[in-house]
Formats: structure tokens, sequence, C-alpha cells
């Protein structure tokens, strides 16, 4: 079942084409990964799938009455937030703010926020200042963040950009552990060697073709596993 | 010493500089949190100049309630400069630039060309850094401060979560489908009310520092959002309360009392949060 189709897309800036004559199609339950060079319009891409951005030509249909409050989001990680004064609790709690009815958060949301927290397994971190947490700690709040704003689709941005090998494994291991339990999971990273063993279905931009699909993935996470 | 401030106290008008002083600290503080987080500082210094110009033409209009003039031009000013810095194409400092030193080369000459007292150099020092010695409100001015004073605390307050959101990733709050046009607009329209509120308090030169220096102490020692806000609104505050008794025992000028106590104030934090580590 498509959660998410491009049809003929052309995306870029300022009518400026980035990538033109984009079609791919999502499933539920997909690890579809999209793969380039650095500089070669995947985030363009993804900021137009999230709908920060108006295609230039072309649709991108979403399927099954998913709505805006139903995608998870990791962004690359700004200048703002790398020295912004907040705890752990802080930020995942603000990723229930699709969900914020009223002015303040209701007590379910608060206990989502701290479960979430614990999936990640940084409940030892919770009160701890953002900005002295390591990369991989900072992508784990992020991560527990996009899970307090979705059930349904998680968008991730280059996750692992800048982390070292073992914390990059982690990473991998996180994400595909939240696919293997049912999540959507959309993600951009120009590591095609590490993506190929975790993901049902690559995209390739330079291509502007699916590279692998999911009926090669058995075959590939068993070599993976090796 | 208690006598000089009792007695000063039975002034009517003493007490409303007071009030409305400690009101405008208040904002500016909790304000400049998120000012000094999303990289806005700039704008508040680029819109208090602005806020200089239009007093100017409120004064040469000879209005009785110069609000009613300096407000929507600020305001507006404000929303500008957003909606510019949303167009990549435009730069945005050089823009703020531009309209900040118009206005007040243009201000300057309003005044010159048009001089309402025999005192022109006086006027403009005085719009530019406070007035010499203590505030002068009318009761009309009193009110209308008093009162957007208390509706911005209100606002922060009740919109403190989704404030929090939309400043610490706007990419994200968007993708999610929170509507963050929305919140930048409040935001502009906040800093341009609190800046000409600011204004009679400490001048249009020296805003910047009441908006900037109560948040960066208070980053400088905390960790959590929450509590950074709440120690900017203390320290501002209580600075804006020192200062005014400083410059009334002192009888020096009522604005760069409380900025200077406000430095000071900043490099007592800057101090403790280095040595904490």
């Amino acid at each position: 079942m498509a959660i998410l189709t491009a049809k003929e897309l052309t995306v870029g800036y300022d009518k400026q084409p980035v990538l033109k004559n984009i079609n791919f199609q999502i499933n539920s339950g997909d690890y579809f990964c999209i793969v380039g060079e650095n500089g070669s319009g995947k985030t363009t891409l993804m900021k137009t799938i999230l709908g920060l951005l108006p295609p230039i030509e072309g649709s991108i249909e979403v399927g099954q009455g998913l709505m805006k409050n139903q995608i998870g989001y990791l962004p690359q990680q700004s200048d703002v937030q790398r020295d912004f004064p907040a705890t752990v609790y802080e930020i995942v709690l603000s990723g229930c703010q699709n969900s914020l009815k009223g002015f303040f958060y209701s007590r379910a949301q608060k206990k989502l926020a701290l479960e979430n927290i614990e999936k990640m397994g940084i409940s030892h971190l919770k009160n701890k200042c953002y900005r002295q947490l390591s990369g991989g700690q900072q992508q784990r709040v992020l991560l527990a963040r996009a899970l307090c704003a979705t059930t349904k689709v998680l968008l991730l941005d280059e996750p692992v950009a800048g982390l070292d090998p073992n914390v990059t494994k982690e990473m991998y291991d996180l994400i595909g552990q939240l696919n293997s339990q049912g999540l959507t999971v959309i993600m951009i990273s120009h590591d095609i060697e590490n993506v190929k063993k975790y993901a049902t279905v690559i995209f390739d931009v330079n291509k502007l073709d699916v590279i692998k699909t999911s009926s090669e993935s058995d075959t590939s996470k068993e070599v993976g596993a090796c | 010493m208690l006598d000089k401030l009792y007695l000063y106290m039975t002034f009517p008008y003493v007490r409303y500089a007071l009030i409305v002083g400690t009101l405008i600290a208040l904002c500016s503080s909790l304000l400049g949190v998120i000012l000094v987080l999303k990289r806005f500082s700039y704008i508040g210094d680029g819109l208090s100049h602005v806020a200089f110009g239009a007093l100017a033409i409120a004064t040469v209009l000879n209005s009785t309630n110069r609000m009613i003039i300096i407000l929507p031009i600020t305001v507006l000013t404000a929303i500008l400069i957003l909606k510019s810095g949303n167009n990549s194409k435009v730069k945005g400092d050089a823009a703020i630039a531009m309209i900040s030193v118009g206005a007040l080369a243009f201000g300057y000459l309003l005044m010159n060309l048009f001089p309402t007292s025999g005192n022109v150099s006086g006027d403009v020092c005085s719009t530019l850094f406070g007035s010499t010695s203590l505030l002068t409100l009318t009761s009309s001015e009193v009110w209308v401060s008093g009162v957007l004073s208390i509706l911005v605390v209100v606002a922060f307050i009740f919109l403190y979560n989704r404030i929090f959101a939309v400043t610490f990733d706007e990419d994200f709050s968007r993708a999610v489908g929170t509507k963050v046009g929305i919140y930048n607009l409040l935001i502009a329209t906040i800093t341009a009310v609190i800046i000409v509120l600011a204004m009679n308090l400490v001048g249009s030169l020296l805003i910047s520092a009441l908006i900037i220096f109560p948040a960066l102490s208070a980053m400088s020692i905390l960790k959590s959002f929450k509590a950074v806000t709440i120690f900017s609104a203390i320290i501002s505050v209580t600075c804006a309360l020192f200062g005014f008794l400083i410059s009334i025992l002192e009888g020096t000028p009522v604005g760069s009392t409380i900025v200077a106590v406000d430095a000071v104030m900043f490099m007592i934090c800057y101090l403790v949060g280095k040595i904490k580590g």
C-alpha cells in the first residue's frame, strides 16, 4: 500500500530545479533510503516531501490519509541547536507539539515523552543539557523527539553524519528496530555501503531510479549480518 | 538615604515610572531569550532606530499620544524585516542596517527642521539615551505601557510550549504541521511593542541591552530553557529596580544606570558560568 507517491516531480529552490523527473513510491513499512552525493539535492527532495518547499512541477501524493501530525522528522542539526540551553526532556516533549491541544502538554504527552526517552536508552540524560551531549546522544534525543510526533512515518536527514563508526552502527540498529516495529522509515544518506545492509528500497538521485527493492533485501540483510 | 527614597516615592510619577519600568524589564527579558536564541538580536537593534524615527515624526506632528504613531510604524517595520529575512535573495542584515541608519538620520533631520522646543540636542539625547533623570510619563502612557506589557507576559506564558518548539527547531515544527509563520509574526510584533515601550525607559539606543543582557546572563549559567527564561526575568527585574534606586539616590540618568547594572550582572554570571564549567 503506497503511503507516498512522487509523480514526475521536480524539486528546487526559487523555481531553480535541482532534481527533475523523480518517480517513486513508498509503501507502508518500507525502509526507504534516498542516496546520492553531497550537494545532489537529497535534502531539497526531503524538504519537498515534508512540505517545507513547494514542488516546482509534478506532485507528491499522500495515501491512506497520512496527516501532518503523523510524521516525525529528524533534521540535520543547525548552529542554533548546538548551543541551545534546553534539557533533553524539554526537547523530546516538544515533539508532541503536533498533538498539542490548548496551551499546555497533557499528562499523557509527558508520559509519551518519557517512554520515548527510555526507548532511545537515554533516561539517565533526561535532565542533562542538550549542548553538553555527544553527537550520538544528541541524535538519540532528536530521534526520541521525532517518535513523539509520529506513529507511522519517520523521515531522517543524514542521521549518522559526523558520528564515529561504532555510534553509526548503533544508530542504524536503532532505526532498523523502529522499522521492524512497523514504522515506515524514509532516510537520506550518502553512505551507500552501510545503507545497503539495512534499507529495503534504495532510491539513487543521480540515476533517478530505484537501485534496490524489497525482494533483494532478504539476501543482502543476511550478507550484512555476516 | 531611606528618607530621600521615601520622599521620592510620594510623587506619583516616580511610582508610575517604577511600575512601568519593572514591567518593561520583565517583558524585554522574556523576549530576549527568544531573540538571542533565534539569532534575531539585530532585529531589536534595527527596530529601535526605526522607533526613534517614528518618535521624531510624532514629536513634529505634536501628537498628544505619541504611541498611536510610533507603535504601528514599528510593528509594520518588524513584519517587513521578518519577511525580508525569509527571502534568501535580500541580505537580511544589510536590509536592516539600511533601514535603521536611514530612520536615525531621518529622525534627527526632522527634529532639527521642525524643532518643538528650544533645546533640540537635549531632546535628541533624551530620546536616544533615555531621560536624564527620571522618566516622565503621562498617565495615558502609563496605562498603555502597563496593559501592553501585561498582555505580552500573558501571551508568553500561554504560548510558552509553542514558542520553545519554534525557537529550537523551525524546520521540525513546520514539518509536523505547526504554523511557524504565525508565531514568527507574533514574535516580531511583540518585539516591536516592547521596543516602543522600552524607549521611554532607556532610550532607543540602549534598548538592545535590556533585551540581550539578561538573556545572555541566564544562558551562561543555566542549562534548561525554563530555568533560563525564569532566571532571565528575575535578573532583569532586579537590575531594573536596582538601577532605579541608584538613579534616584545618585541622580544618574535612569536608562544608562539600568544598563550598567545589567552589564555588571552579565559579567558576574559569565564568570560564575566559567568557574562552574
